[in-house]
């Protein structure tokens, strides 16, 4: 076969979409400055950036929300100012958001076709199930989903709605898929699944922007890596030249210091240990572990293992159904948050918005509330002693904001999860709890966060990090557990780290004797 | 006071100074001093509403528990000649065990609030009239509790005792809502419940506390009105009460999501609220119109401080992208 014979279509090689030139002025910001790109049909590019970088605004562009100040849109040829959403859609241009826009009430089928359900019935206007069923089948196939088009969409894994969605976006003839960190809320086997989603599209075709944070998966994906910083394109890489090392620089335009190899702390003693520790998600699998004061213990495992569950429980915020927890000598089974936090035990929950912070309230407020008592004058908050521990804070942990009575749902996500540990630094903690602790949050202040974990770990915390994100789990642990199906599969020290070591564990197989001396 | 409460204020003034003009009887000490008294009965209990309104729950039985310890205190210090503050105590300790039952029952049984108070009304409204046998409960000829009377139905002043009642009621709500820890984790309990427990504040004590200083606050009231109307007909006092209450609290400023609203707020919207009520006497509008001018009344102030709301959210865009582009341009 000659190159040419190669192509399905010979136009394919043109590309079908081109930027040029690209400004988007917000009052004040230049959100977006001379961006240009191209996308060819099959093409499956890795658009990357820090929160802020321009990302969102791209986006919007090219889904007609917004107009660019300046530049051109060609599609097909057709050179155009701006797009309207219409003109979005009817080029194929389809979206699949970080926070899903999908029904839990409807099966899947119901949700593909919403607002677009093939009618029968006449004025009556019902809905033609069978025909929306008929429907639905090839596009889920296509997507390699090994559901039912009649499962309701509340009994999906996130992987399998990520599907839905992409397979909506098929359902309207897309050319070109545009996923907005999908995988930050997947856990790692789930991950591989939408990868394979993407590669079946590229063999289709179709072209697939890929935002995300986890590099890992834009260097297994990406045939080519646009890298955004403060609105300007600043380097575009080709597959050969995909590494992490370089997608880092040009994101940060510096080179940034990934913890690895920390020091050599001797592991202190035992701080926190579950013995036989049974929650609601494995009700038959008792869960041991230790935390040892000083270090940073990673828990991995896939999402459902159990991880979040042991640790609400260890801070008492969901019962325990056998065993205890073993603090200072005493057997520990607390039933209401309040009891670990006086033993000094504190969770950095997984949902920040919905447990972490309260977004109403003013930052001073958010960090006095676990502590309240301490800030008052008998039964009188006194607000003076509040203002002065938030702005001890916010200097402590660098929390960006105008004034300690901001309130938090104003703040980025990486100052609402400082605004969490700083509530919780306050106090004296003696074991910490990290779910997710980076999700959506920008590399700089994930940074920021994992040096403030390894600084509570070098003055003798026992620190509990529990992550989806192999980077951080190999990254920033000393140790790592890891979950499999409510129970603990294995314990990884350092000398055996490695992300296949990580994942057979995950998925419940064993690992062969240690490769490295 | 918030800007909300000030035009809330500003708004009580108009609609006093535009009733003077078509009715000058409006500001005769006499009227003032009724409605003054209406205020601080049907104040109490909305004052009660509004701290469950601000966990997010909602408290339906507040009319029927009107009735119920109206017609048990009446007896009780008419027919059964328990001396008054005796009467009161028990009162006291009923109304606390309503409120830790009906607590209880939403925060340990996990019921929702509209069932559990639902239930509430039906239960109490019937056990009233059965008290009764449906009978109206009230005073013998003659029979007089001088200091009672005084505290509840007298005046000082010139100025009702009830309204004085309130006011008293109101300071203390008011420093235990606005400035002490349990007001604080109210507002964080009814805001989000979930990131409250996640603090370590025990939301289900805060939310039980909340219904028992709710039932104590009705029943004060229910002792007010009882002394008010001095016979109680079980099967009709102190119906809709609970409405009165939940649309002064909501006029004030509260969202029955949970987590927004002043104890200045709660008493302004009563006072708006009887301020209506009594402008459908003054202005000769049919009585039985009555409750149709409130609602309507409300539904046009929710709906225009909704309006307003949007309104000033697009201005300020507006205003910024007007006054700002320009700057941008030059700077570049």
């Amino acid at each position: 076969m000659t190159s040419v014979a190669a192509h399905i279509e010979p136009a394919s090689a043109e590309p079908f979409l081109t930027l040029a030139n690209i400004r988007k002025v917000y009052p004040g910001v230049v959100a977006l400055s001379s961006f240009s790109m191209s996308v060819s049909p099959g093409e499956v590019i890795g658009l990357v950036g820090e929160n802020g970088a321009g990302k969102s605004t791209l986006m919007k562009i090219l889904g007609g929300v917004i107009a660019p100040s300046q530049g051109t849109i060609t599609i097909d040829g057709v050179p155009r100012a701006s797009l309207t959403v219409a003109d979005s859609m009817a080029a194929g241009i389809a979206f699949v958001h970080q926070e899903l826009n999908l029904f839990d009430n409807l099966d899947v089928a119901a949700n593909i076709f919403v607002g677009r359900e093939p009618l029968t019935g006449g004025f009556l206007r019902l809905v033609d199930e069978k025909k929306q069923h008929e429907m639905v089948i090839p596009l889920l196939k296509r997507v390699g989903a090994n559901f039912s088009a009649f499962a309701p969409l509340a009994s999906l894994s996130l992987a399998q709605r990520q599907m839905v969605e992409i397979a909506k976006a098929l359902s309207v003839d897309a050319r070109l898929v545009i996923l907005d960190e999908p995988t930050s809320i997947l856990p790692l086997s789930e991950t591989e699944k939408l990868l394979d989603v993407i590669r079946a599209l590229k063999a289709d075709g179709i072209s697939v922007i890929f935002i995300s944070h986890r590099l890992h998966e834009i260097e297994l994906i990406a045939d080519r890596v646009v890298v955004l910083r403060d609105g300007a394109l600043v380097g575009t890489l080709d597959r050969g030249e995909i590494d992490h090392q370089r997608m880092v620089k040009l994101m940060i335009g510096r080179d940034i210091k990934v913890p690895s190899a920390p020091l050599a702390n001797a592991p202190g003693n035992i701080a926190m240990s579950a013995v036989g520790v049974r929650t609601a998600a494995h009700p038959a699998q008792p869960v041991s572990l230790d935390l040892r004061n000083g270090e940073i213990l990673g828990l991995a495992g896939l999402v459902g293992s159990g991880r979040t569950e042991l640790a609400r429980a260890m801070f008492g915020v969901d019962p325990i159904y056998g065993g205890y927890f073993e603090l200072d000598g005493d057997k520990f089974r607390p039933t209401h948050a309040s009891q670990s936090i006086a033993r000094g035990i504190f969770l950095v929950p997984e949902d920040r918005q919905g447990a972490g912070v309260l977004l109403d309230l003013s930052i001073a407020e958010n960090i006095s509330l676990p502590d309240l008592p301490a800030h008052a004058t008998s039964f009188f908050v006194n607000r003076g002693l509040e203002i002065q521990t938030a702005e001890r804070q916010k200097r402590n942990l660098a929390i960006m904001t105008p004034s300690v009575a901001t309130r938090t749902g104003s703040l980025s996500g990486g100052n609402q999860q400082k605004v969490v540990l700083a509530k919780w630094l306050a106090m004296s903690p003696k074991v910490m709890i990290f779910d997710e602790p980076t999700r959506g949050i920008d590399i700089g202040a994930k940074a920021e966060i994992y040096r403030l974990m390894r600084e509570l770990a070098d003055v003798g915390v026992a620190v509990l990090m529990i992550s989806s994100d192999m980077e951080e789990v190999i990254g920033v642990s000393d140790r790592i557990a890891v979950m499999h199906e409510g129970r603990v599969a294995g314990i990884l020290n350092r000398d055996q780290f490695s992300g296949e070591n990580v994942l057979l564990l995950a998925v419940g197989k064993t690992i062969g004797a240690k490769t490295e001396p | 006071m918030t800007k909300k409460d000030l035009g809330l204020l500003i708004l009580i003034l108009a609609v006093g100074a535009v009733v003077t003009m078509i009715n000058p009887r409006f500001i005769l000490p006499i009227n003032i001093a009724n409605t003054a008294n209406l205020v601080g009965m049907f104040g109490l209990s909305a004052l009660g509403q509004s701290i469950v309104i601000l966990t997010g729950g909602i408290e339906l039985s507040v009319g029927s528990v009107i009735a119920l310890i109206g017609v048990l205190f009446v007896d009780f210090i008419a027919t059964q000649n328990i001396p008054w503050p005796v009467a009161a105590a028990l009162m006291l300790v009923l109304a606390i065990m309503l409120g830790l039952t009906h607590g209880l029952l939403i925060t340990k049984f996990k019921l929702p609030p509209f069932i559990v108070t639902l239930c509430g009304l039906l239960i109490y409204r019937g056990i009233a009239r059965f008290y009764t046998r449906d009978a109206t409960a009230g005073f013998a000829f003659g029979q007089n509790f001088p200091k009672l009377e005084f505290i509840t139905a007298g005046r000082s002043f010139g100025v009702p005792n009830s309204f004085i009642g309130l006011i008293i009621a109101a300071a203390i709500m008011w420093i235990v809502v606005h400035r002490s820890v349990f007001g604080r984790y109210l507002y964080a309990a009814g805001k989000n419940e979930e990131a409250a427990r996640f603090s370590g504040i025990k939301t289900d004590q805060v939310i039980i506390a909340a219904y028992v200083i709710c039932q104590v606050l009705t029943m004060l009231s229910a002792i007010y009105f009882a002394m008010y109307t001095r016979s109680i007909s079980p099967a009709s006092h102190g119906n809709f009460y609970e409405l009165y209450a939940i649309a002064a609290a909501v006029l004030g400023g509260f969202s029955l999501r949970g987590g927004e609203g002043s104890i200045i707020g709660a008493l302004l919207g009563v006072v708006l609220l009887q301020e209506l009520q009594n402008l459908v006497n003054l202005l000769g509008i049919p009585s039985s119109l009555n409750f149709a001018v409130v609602g309507g009344v409300i539904l046009l102030g929710v709906l225009g401080d909704q309006q307003w709301g949007s309104f000033r959210e697009r201005r300020r865009i507006e205003d910024a992208a007007r006054g700002r582009e320009p700057k941008q341009a030059s700077a570049e």
